[in-house]
């Protein structure tokens, strides 16, 4: 009876932040329904007995993906008036868009018919035995699917290394922090023993130090001078 | 007696008690951590540190609460009223709601759950919601721009926290918190795995925004970073959540390295000593060694932070955990 109170609970949650997804007014407010929206997901698997696919689904998509995506649209400065604009222009097309969708799921539905376990499957979600979650998963994930949870990875590597080629630039005149350069500098910084009461001068260190002979090469690179804004 | 207990309202009785008896030292430790970061630092620096509240100060962090309470709560103006109120509340809830599955002792857990470590993990990458929610809905620059470095900040270190996670949960074979300590019985985990547990101490530290990576409120430059728009108690607030969650992650450390309850060696002396004080004990020794980083190092510049993260930390222990898994699976170590 709880289970399926908190079951209606949660999908309601659920099924109200994703319409509050759409209509809200500000993009923040928008990004802060769907991770509601997938809070009460995470839940609703939980009641399914998929503890860990509830977990991963918190960490990836709510503490890593929404996180970016919160960050991008804080940043963006959007002109809801521009939005709005043509919205009459555009509604028929969006509407021929749903409709398809709508058909194509009406055909996939009505189609569907449940496999004679699927009662006692969904009874119980992992192969009994005392094998948790995880083993469950990672034993079909790893056996069967392996080719294409391999393939998969291939796919997000070379998403990942397109974006980072269409956003990487190398710039002229940058200065760039050599850590192990500098980690391994010697000799630039000598300590000294001072006696006390006479200075530095008993021991013939000039402050300031003799001009070098021959002073460092200072570049005049556009947009690099670090001179009077300190 | 045994019937009420077996009743729902009985189950819920008791977690409540178990709730309770779990986060009130919490908070208490919480409210002599500030005392005691004072403390530390003012020996570090030769100074004497609070000494006047009490004695020895001991009643300072209580002065400072009720001090908190006083004053005003100012939400300015072009704030976005709800979410400005909710991000402290939200980044205390979730330093609170994270000590559910941690094991103080063999089998005092509120909620000993199979997937234990990925609960803490998801907990603990939430945190920075509240940080950007409160640098955002604030609607001062200062507040925006500590907030979107917070959020660049943990997501980075969150990647290398993953994969030294991985790298322990490869040497125990469940994701069940006891089942981590209770694996360490005989060697605790930082000795084979030294530089990881490094990684994640350091990880921790930026995690959690600590000194040396305490750039989103870098006094210096952002005034006081995500939260300069705070006052009174919503302010207290934060401060609450963020020692909250350096007690939180020495727990974690301490589970995952130092071996949770377990005594050092398991001989007369020491097995005197229940296992939930050799926890407090080895998680005030890891708070200590927070204070001591803060009190030692200069504040890194946020390029130096990104490449410690991304060029550093992740091909290193991304290496790593290759290297104990061949190792594992040669020698035949593997966790059944």
């Amino acid at each position: 009876m709880i289970a399926a109170l908190a079951f209606y609970l949660f999908a309601a949650i659920l099924i109200a932040s994703a319409v509050m997804v759409v209509t809200a007014r500000n993009p923040v407010h928008s990004v802060l329904f769907l991770i509601l929206a997938f809070f009460n997901a995470a839940a609703l698997f939980l009641i399914a007995g998929a503890e860990f696919l509830a977990m991963i689904l918190v960490i990836v998509y709510v503490g890593a993906v929404a996180v970016l995506f919160l960050f991008v649209v804080m940043m963006l400065d959007i002109d809801f008036a521009r939005l709005r604009e043509g919205f009459q222009r555009y509604a028929p097309i969006g509407a021929i868009i749903g409709g398809i969708l709508f058909l194509e799921l009406v055909f996939v539905l009505g189609s569907w018919s449940f496999s004679d376990q699927a009662s006692e499957l969904r009874l119980s979600p992992t192969p009994g035995g005392g094998v948790t979650n995880a083993e469950a998963i990672g034993r079909v994930l790893y056996t069967d699917y392996v080719y294409l949870f391999q393939a998969s990875g291939l796919v997000l590597l070379v998403a990942m290394i397109g974006a980072i080629v269409l956003t990487h630039r190398q710039r002229e005149g940058t200065k760039r922090q050599d850590i192990a350069a500098q980690v391994h500098r010697t000799g630039s910084v000598v300590l000294e023993k001072v006696p006390s009461g006479t200075g530095i001068a008993a021991l013939g260190i000039r402050r300031p130090p003799e001009p070098e002979a021959e002073p460092p090469k200072v570049t005049h690179e556009a947009g690099h001078g670090h001179e009077g804004h300190h | 007696m045994d019937g009420f207990l077996a009743s729902p309202i009985g189950i819920l009785a008791i977690t409540v008690a178990q709730t309770l008896a779990l986060l009130v030292p919490v908070l208490i430790a919480v409210a002599y951590l500030t005392l005691a970061e004072r403390k530390v630092l003012a020996a570090m620096q030769l100074r004497r540190g609070p000494n006047v509240v009490g004695p020895f100060g001991l009643l300072q962090p209580f002065a400072d609460a009720l001090k908190m309470l006083m004053k005003e709560t100012i939400i300015p103006s072009g704030a976005n009223r709800f979410l400005f109120v909710l991000a402290p509340m939200l980044l205390f809830m979730l330093a609170m709601i994270a000590w559910a599955v941690i094991p103080v002792q063999d089998g005092w857990a509120i909620a000993d759950i199979n997937v234990g470590i990925l609960y803490l993990f998801a907990v603990s990458s939430l945190g920075v919601y509240g940080v950007i929610i409160a640098g955002w809905a604030s609607n001062s620059k200062y507040a925006f721009l500590g907030a979107l470095r917070s959020a660049a900040q943990m997501v980075s270190y969150e990647v290398s926290i993953g994969f030294v996670i991985v790298t322990v949960l490869l040497c125990v074979g469940s994701l069940n918190l006891s089942d981590v300590v209770r694996a360490q019985e005989r060697v605790w985990f930082f000795i084979p795995l030294f530089p990881m547990f490094i990684i994640f101490f350091i990880s921790a530290l930026a995690e959690t925004n600590r000194a040396p990576f305490d750039l989103p409120e870098g006094e210096s430059e952002l005034v006081a970073g995500f939260f300069v728009e705070y006052s009174s108690m919503s302010f207290a607030l934060f401060f609450l959540g963020e020692y909250a969650n350096m007690i939180l992650m020495s727990a974690l450390t301490t589970i995952l390295f130092l071996g949770g309850w377990h005594p050092p060696m398991h001989m007369e002396p020491f097995t005197w000593i229940p296992g939930f004080v050799w926890f407090a004990l080895k998680i005030a020794l890891l708070l200590f060694v927070f204070i001591w980083v803060r009190a030692t190092f200069p504040r890194y510049r946020y390029d130096q932070l990104m490449r410690l993260g991304w060029k550093v930390f992740l091909p290193f222990s991304l290496v790593w955990l290759v290297l104990t898994a061949a190792v594992l699976k040669l020698a035949g170590w593997l966790p059944a």
